[in-house]
């Protein structure tokens, strides 16, 4: 049986069997990188947007920093915050290093500068459109804040969910600052990267496969809620 | 709303607006009154959206004057625009109209009762709970008005409002104007449908190349217009004029 | 909006809450000895003795040590000797106790390029596999087995990491890494005995070279000093040691087995 094949049959094994292990894994992934895009959203999609209304100078530079920082390798980040939250460190009084508070700061380091950029363009291009509107109402800035937000998100949610998908698939982050700690910092990438290491490429593979398929079941799930909810606009709710 | 013994509302004196190098506007001087519809036409790029931008304080003059009369007691002159091409906001009618009142800070049972006001008045009650990005061309104008309505402007500004409209949705949208000036609400109007200005002005400002050429009461206007190229527009020829 | 932040705080709780009230100690360890299942064994034993919990951060050895150097743990267990030894002349560590001990093997491909099966001697072996200019995998990460790599090959006269590049391959990985880059490129490499039993991709590999006690490797605990972090958990990290070292846990560690045979070899006396 080749090392395909035997994913396979070991994915659907385990999915069907709902093996204990990996549920705990699979809830913690999700717990994990879910509200780091829920934190990274609240603090990125308004800073996007102000920086797409803004004007001041070096505004252009910041854009490009925004930008830049979209491709921060994961271990950099995992690194820095490590160092953060040492006890050696500057934080490291707070007792949260291998926990999984540290992976969803991690995390959301990881993904606010995508949630920002994305909100910045959309913004943007929508403040474009409606500005002579808004200023013809006398609109001021939070007014102005939350109508373009508010009319961006459909463009604003695939934004988090391009953040959710660059929380869920890094493993170089959440496993320094987490340790992979069996039952405690354990997620799904660090369970491949471990079974990897100890040469069991089968059941790596099929965590992959299992991973993949809970990032499209998400990503379902979004699309249902979002179409759910333009039926009830129409139907008058 | 405005004491009908005020007769001056606005006037502009010597007024020009340039930008990016090119003069829009040169020395225009008028004085509007406070009541009925006021028309701007003239051919296009003459200025006339300009014009009006410059009324509703979206764009400030490079140089000269605009004076607005108030009358004593009121605090400040409340205008609303209504755009050619409306940005209709991603909600529903209703919520349009409540949003456009938001900036105004009104208890809640004021507010819905202005924007139940301004459905009915516009025949949008049967669209309250729509998707206004759903809606004809026609009834997005008509949710415009309403939520200018809905502002209880002293001045209600428009530019091109029927450009793109049938006549069907323009009759109704014409309707509205008309009975916002009979409720005592100053309409200035910016048109280039020389029909509707007829239906509709009291009185006409004409412009040319960015100069306001003249300034007469409507049946005047239409019947003999004092200056060349104002009878050259109502004639059907086109002036080019050195500016 | 309201039901979203509710749903936001209850994950919140859950996620953090998840680390309880538990009483646990940090153990920063390497690779291998996580690897191989030792800690996965003894852990719930000691929990059951004692209430205390394990917490394994397994890193390479060099990682371990700056973890533990920084108090990022409690109790530190690795096999790199002199490191160990002035990891406590440091102050960083209270004393250093000896634990168990297992051994280095050769691995390399069914083939064997440069003929070395069976040889007892490493320096033999070694200088064969030089000679043969044959594919060698090093750890290249400073860790216990890759400094011990490194002296063996200093003992057998050979400057391999002169070659660095073209025969010696320095994969900078940790043991499980590195033994898939080496049978992926057919490469020998130096492993230790209990990563190999435990290592599921063997390919068509097999023990080349074992029994020399040159290639002897010993494990030593040590607890974090708490005079120089003061959160450091002295009780239960040195009832941890004091367990690993008792004839109960001593016991514990030859009890384990792995395809039928003892990977490490209590020491502790």
């Amino acid at each position: 049986m080749s090392e395909a094949t035997q994913a396979l049959y070991l994915a659907v094994k385990l999915v069907t069997s709902m093996d204990a292990g990996l549920v705990e894994i699979v809830l913690l992934s999700l717990k994990v990188s879910l509200l780091a895009v829920a934190v990274a959203c609240a603090i990125g999609l308004p800073l996007g947007a102000l920086l797409a209304i803004s004007r001041f100078r070096g505004r252009r530079l910041l854009i490009s920093v925004n930008n830049a920082l979209m491709g921060l390798p994961p271990v950099v980040v995992g690194l820095a915050v490590y160092l953060m939250l040492s006890r050696s460190g500057p934080f490291g009084v707070f007792g949260l290093l291998y926990t999984p508070t540290a992976m969803i700061i991690a995390q959301t380091l990881l993904v606010l500068p995508i949630v920002a950029a994305l909100s910045r363009q959309t913004i943007e291009d929508l403040n474009a459109e409606y500005d002579e509107y808004l200023r013809s109402l006398d609109m001021g800035l939070i007014g102005r804040l939350k109508t373009l937000l508010w009319d961006g998100r459909a463009s604003l949610a695939t934004a988090a969910i391009a953040g959710l998908g660059r929380a869920i698939a890094e493993v170089g982050a959440v496993i320094i600052v987490g340790g992979n700690i069996d039952h405690v910092t354990r997620v799904m990438t660090t369970a491949i990267a471990l079974e990897t290491s100890k040469g069991d490429l089968a059941l790596a593979l099929a965590l992959g496969l299992v991973l993949v398929t809970i990032a499209l079941a998400l990503n379902a799930a979004v699309e249902i809620l979002r179409a759910g909810a333009e039926r009830k606009l129409h139907a008058g709710a | 709303m405005l004491a009908p013994e005020t007769t001056a509302l606005a006037s502009f004196q010597n007024v020009s607006y340039a930008s990016a190098g090119d003069r829009l506007l040169s020395d225009v001087e008028f004085t509007i009154s406070g009541r009925g519809i006021t028309t701007i036409m003239g051919p296009n790029g003459a200025g006339k959206s300009t014009l009006l931008r410059l009324l509703a304080g979206l764009l400030s003059p490079t140089s000269g004057a605009i004076t607005w009369h108030r009358p004593a007691g009121a605090s400040r002159i409340e205008s609303a625009f209504v755009f050619q091409r409306p940005v209709i906001l991603r909600r529903t009618v209703s919520a349009n109209i409540r949003h456009a009142i938001s900036p105004l800070r009104l208890p809640d049972t004021q507010a819905s009762n202005r924007v139940h006001a301004a459905l009915l008045v516009c025949s949008l009650e049967h669209l309250r709970d729509a998707p206004a990005r759903r809606l004809s061309g026609g009834e997005q104008q008509r949710l415009a008005m309403a939520r200018a309505l809905a502002r209880q402007p002293d001045v209600l500004l428009l530019d091109e409002p029927t450009a793109s409209l049938d006549p069907a949705a323009t009759n109704a949208i014409e309707k509205i104007a008309l009975a916002c000036a009979d409720k005592g609400t100053k309409v200035i109007l910016v048109t280039h449908d020389a029909g509707q200005a007829r239906r509709l002005s009291n009185d006409v400002i004409f412009l040319n190349a960015g100069r306001a050429v003249e300034h007469s009461p409507a049946t005047s206007f239409f019947n003999e217009p004092d200056s060349q190229s104002a009878r050259d527009y109502l004639a059907g020829r086109i002036t080019i004029t050195d500016t | 909006m309201k039901i979203l932040i509710s749903l936001l705080c209850a994950l919140t709780l859950a996620a953090t809450g998840a680390v309880a009230q538990d009483r646990f100690i940090i153990l920063q360890s390497t690779t291998s000895t996580a690897n191989s299942g030792l800690l996965d064994h003894l852990a719930p034993k000691f929990r059951d003795k004692t209430g205390i919990e394990i917490r394994v951060v397994a890193v390479g050895t060099g990682q371990a040590l700056k973890n533990a150097r920084n108090g990022d743990g409690d109790v530190l267990l690795v096999h790199a000797k002199q490191r160990e030894e002035k990891f406590v002349a440091d102050g960083f560590g209270t004393k250093r106790y000896d634990v168990m001990y297992n051994d280095f093997i050769i691995v390399g491909p069914d083939n064997d390029p440069a003929d070395i099966a069976g040889h007892y001697e490493i320096n033999v072996a070694l200088k064969k596999i030089a000679a043969a200019k044959a594919p060698f995998a090093s750890r290249g990460d400073e860790s216990g087995t890759h400094i011990k790599e490194l002296s063996l090959w200093k003992q057998a006269g050979v400057d391999a990491a002169a070659d660095s590049g073209s025969w010696y391959r320095e994969t900078g990985s940790g043991m499980g890494a590195t033994l898939n880059i080496a049978t992926g490129m057919n490469a020998y490499t130096l492993t230790d005995r209990a990563t190999w039993v435990a290592f599921a991709n063997k390919s068509s590999f097999r023990i080349m070279v074992q029994g020399d006690k040159r290639l002897f490797n010993q494990y030593g605990i040590i607890l974090v000093n708490q005079e120089k972090h003061p959160h450091v958990k002295a009780a239960e990290g040195q009832a941890f040691i004091d367990w690993l070292i008792s004839p109960e846990g001593q016991m514990a560690i030859s009890a384990y087995r792995r395809d039928d045979q003892q990977m490490f070899f209590p020491n502790a006396n």
